[in-house]
């Protein structure tokens, strides 16, 4: 039976039309691509704009100044975020490591799934509820707000990724490494310690790194943990300061002068977390490029 | 010999059984500490609602009314400004979710491919008290001034875009957040895409399809259950924003069909009033509020774990 | 010998045909060279992914409506022949190519001429089957034709039957028809690809190695198939083994190291190949 011409070829106009509505979806995906990182750079712009001008010496050094008054820094604020941060990684990175550590050492697959299962799930838990829980902890019993209840609110959302990163590189390490440590007679707590974790110390180190940028920006935890200190704080059983909670306060205030500190703190926050940003990027592409 | 596990059948070192038990437990503890940490969240919130759920019962869900003064307390009005302004930004967020993972799967070159993917991770590094700056100084005055204008006078004759215009209001916190959540919308997405067959992409192309019909018959069919668990994966992300919603929705516990009156979140009220709380039940009506919020939050998520893991088979997706 | 001869020009296939062909073909056997039909016209065709050149100089004239095998040791190219035939490579990025191609005639890479259009007319079936699992068994024969804008329900209908008869699966799903795809078994799910690919009523079908992830029974249900395809079809089919080459093929192409080497009837080149590495691939000394 000879071939015979198939009567169901599309006509010359569907066929344009197919090809039309495909290069129109094509333009509308990269319509959207563009639309979607838009908003990045219109923050951006806006931090550089209205914040980079404020920054001076005085920002850096002085405390704010009463309400209403002109003038002032937000020293108090950069310190506090500095010394919340140093709490939660003591609080929270220790528990993270050992959980990871059982995670990829210990657990059975069973174990596991439900472990590394509970932990994505504390990791959608609303930031503010950690701040509610610690208040009940931490604040009512010891009577007052403290950088310990900020730290500590900070340390537990560090936790969940901490544990996950910190599996995700043990598991990287051959096994031969353990098998030959073992075999030296090594005890399996120090073949772990010295061996597996030393070997992929950078990449919890990264993991570390990467859920401190996560938290330095949050505010909601603080609240009434920390709860914010327009003074220095002595010692870390009082209130503390944070620019997340400085910008929040100034930011809603009524006082052109307190917006402008607002957009000049916000500016320090984004380049910090900038910076930590990228010490992960440099630290990781080392990693991909001795493994 | 010895009792403690090894993966090898080699002697543990003398002297080394009791700092090998003891490491052990410690690494288990803070495994455990992982499933602790949810039962305790729920413990507090509980105690910290006796109160509440002692006085108004679980009609505390569904009234509307809230007065601090007359002691008068109901969720009503944050759970449906939760609801409402998670919707909205799922409905902006997932369509331009899911093209911008299309594009960078299946149509973007390497060299294009990088620095978005970049672009959108640090979109996802801006703190949430730094978009809600942003919003109230830079977005809400446009949206006041342009886009609701429009809007208003366009589509004015639906109930949504009815009423006084303030600026701060329900479409304002659905934007902003619908802008926080791109990026895990976005990266998700981009796996599941990832994880469809190439032999499905090539079965459609051999019949002679086009490229937006290669797209929509053998990666979009394909992956659509892993893209729905993506959407939840976004709306657990929405329910529980809190500083940028509460700048920019106006905070008033009002429930109204237009989305340009202010609205209130459950998040929001927790963070503008706990600490000015006066009275005890004041407090637990709070905590009452964060523990739906939390349950809520928590069901979701677990929700979308369980849908992205059956698409992909291992290990559930890393959200972070 | 030390080197490797020149692909082989157009009269080694004539003078094939005027020697005994292979099973069932007795009505060509008087048939002059110049009558027969090229589907391919194939001339100094040469492919590179990137630096790496996958084909050499390749020259061929594939015979329509007959059953071309090609074999040869993996790498050899055979795949990436293939699908060269119906554009396929280009969904690899970097890859280049040149010499000429023409499908009944026309160019394939000639200006203008569409990807798309040409899928339609020279189909594809893939060495996994890949029915779309979000789709059922009626809904994945017929979605080529959907694409193409057919609607008319009692064509549907009759190219669905048509296309499930000729692929030999008619009778095992005529009663499941709504069922996913993929709720076949693995031969079943290949029939269907086939089945998929005939809907459109292709000029040529391509197989790269549809076999290979099947078991035997299966298999022989798929080569039975392919022989019932020759009379409309022409079909070039890839395939490691030699054996079911020589059972379905009426031509064989045996591809090495990105070089065609030797083409003519299945029979001379199983039996009395003119080249020494053919000989020495056929008879199992190497690959």
């Amino acid at each position: 039976m000879a071939m015979t011409e198939s009567p169901y070829l599309p006509t010359p106009q569907f066929a344009r039309w197919r090809k039309v509505k495909s290069s129109a979806v094509t333009g509308v995906l990269v319509v959207c691509a563009f639309a979607v990182i838009a908003p990045l750079f219109l923050v951006l712009y806006f931090l550089l704009s209205k914040g980079f001008s404020s920054l001076d010496w005085n920002f850096f050094t002085q405390l704010p100044k009463p309400t209403g008054e002109v003038g002032g820094g937000m020293a108090n604020a950069i310190v506090g975020t500095m010394v919340l941060l140093a709490m939660a990684t003591v609080f929270g990175v220790p528990f993270g490591i050992f959980g990871g550590i059982y995670l990829a050492e210990y657990g059975s697959d069973r174990a596991n799934n439900w472990i590394r299962f509970a932990a994505d799930v504390l990791n959608g838990v609303p930031s503010i509820v950690w701040g509610m829980v610690v208040y009940l902890i931490l604040v009512v019993p010891f009577k007052g707000f403290s950088a310990y209840a900020g730290g500590v609110a900070l340390g537990l959302m560090m936790v969940p990724l901490v544990m996950r990163t910190t599996e995700e590189v043990l598991i990287l390490v051959p096994q031969s490494y353990r098998e030959a440590a073992l075999a030296l007679g090594v005890a399996r707590w120090k073949m772990i310690v010295v061996i597996v974790v030393r070997t992929a110390l950078k990449g919890i180190a990264t993991g570390v790194i990467v859920a401190l940028a996560r938290i330095a920006g949050e505010t909601a935890p603080l609240l009434f943990t920390a709860l914010g200190n327009t003074f220095w704080s002595h010692n870390l059983k009082e209130p503390i300061s944070a620019l997340p909670l400085q910008i929040f306060a100034y930011g809603l205030s009524p006082y052109d002068d307190w917006h402008r500190q607002a957009w000049a703190g916000a500016l320090v926050l984004m380049a910090l977390i900038i910076v930590l940003n990228v010490t992960v990027r440099i630290l990781s592409r080392d990693r991909s490029q001795t493994d | 010999m010895s009792s403690a596990p090894t993966t090898t059948y080699v002697m543990p070192a003398p002297g080394s059984r009791g700092p090998d038990i003891a490491f052990k437990w410690v690494a288990v503890f803070a495994a455990a500490m992982i499933v602790v940490l949810i039962v305790l969240v729920g413990w507090e919130l509980y105690s910290g609602s006796r109160l509440a759920i002692a006085k108004y019962g679980p009609g505390f869900l569904w009234s509307s009314e809230w007065d601090p003064v007359l002691e008068k307390f109901g969720a009503l009005p944050f759970i449906f400004g939760t609801l409402v302004s998670s919707l909205i930004s799922l409905l902006i967020a997932v369509p331009l979710g899911v093209a911008t993972a299309l594009f960078l799967t299946e149509l973007a070159p390497l060299k294009v491919r990088q620095p978005i993917i970049i672009a959108i991770e640090m979109l996802a590094a801006v703190p949430s008290v730094i978009f809600g700056l942003w919003g109230v100084f830079i977005l809400i005055p446009w949206l006041r001034d342009s886009l609701f204008l429009w809007l208003k006078k366009s589509l004015g004759f639906l109930p949504l875009f009815q009423g006084p215009i303030y600026g701060v209001s329900m479409l304002a916190a659905g934007i902003i957040i619908a802008i926080m959540i791109l990026p895990i919308v976005t990266s998700i997405s981009r796996e599941i895409l990832r994880s469809v067959p190439n032999l499905q992409r090539e079965a459609a192309y051999a019949l002679g399809a086009t490229r937006w019909e290669v797209l929509k018959i053998a990666v979009l069919s394909y992956a659509r259950r892993g893209l729905f668990g993506a959407a939840v994966l976004g709306l657990g992300r929405a329910l529980g924003e809190t500083m940028a919603v509460t700048m920019v929705i106006g905070n008033r516990p009002q429930i109204s069909a237009s989305l340009f009156a202010p609205g209130y979140t459950l998040a929001s009220v927790v963070a503008n009033e706990f600490t000015e709380a006066t009275t005890d039940l004041y407090l637990s009506a709070l905590f009452e509020i964060g523990l739906v919020l939390f349950a809520v939050a928590i069901l979701v998520n677990a929700a979308a774990q369980v849908m992205l893991k059956s698409m992909t088979g291992s290990g559930p997706i890393k959200v972070n | 010998m030390s080197t490797l001869p020149e692909a082989p020009a157009g009269h080694k296939v004539s003078e094939s045909l005027k020697a005994a062909p292979g099973p069932a073909r007795a009505a060509e056997a008087g048939l002059p060279a110049d009558a027969e039909e090229v589907a391919f016209d194939i001339n100094n065709f040469s492919l590179w992914y990137g630096q790496r050149q996958a084909l050499q100089d390749v020259t061929i004239r594939i015979p329509a409506r007959k059953v071309t095998a090609i074999i040869g040791p993996s790498g050899c190219g055979k795949s990436t022949f293939l699908r060269a035939l119906n554009r396929m490579h280009e969904l690899t990025p970097g890859t280049r190519l040149e010499g000429s191609l023409r499908h009944f005639g026309e160019d394939l890479y000639g200006p203008g001429v569409e990807a798309v259009a040409i899928r339609r007319r020279v189909g594809m079936v893939f060495q996994k089957s890949n029915p779309f699992p979000t789709m059922s068994i009626a809904e994945n024969v017929l979605v080529g034709l959907r694409l193409n804008g057919v609607r008319d329900k009692k064509v549907l209908q009759s190219r669905l039957e048509e296309s499930l008869h000729m692929a030999a699966l008619w009778n095992e799903v005529k009663d499941v028809l709504n069922r996913p795809g993929t709720s076949l078994s693995g031969g079943q799910q290949q029939r269907l690809c086939i089945a998929r690919s005939l809907a459109v009523q292709p000029q040529t079908l391509l197989m790269d190695e549809p076999c290979s992830a099947l078991d035997p029974l299966a298999t022989a249900k798929i080569e039975e198939l392919i022989q019932t395809l020759r009379e409309r079809y022409t079909v070039v089919i890839v395939t490691h083994n030699m054996q079911q080459a020589a059972r379905c093929s009426d031509r064989t192409a045996f591809f090495y190291l990105g070089r065609l080497i030797e083409f003519g009837n299945t029979r001379n080149i199983f039996t009395s190949p003119s080249n020494p590495q053919t000989e020495a691939y056929v008879s199992g000394r190497f690959g």
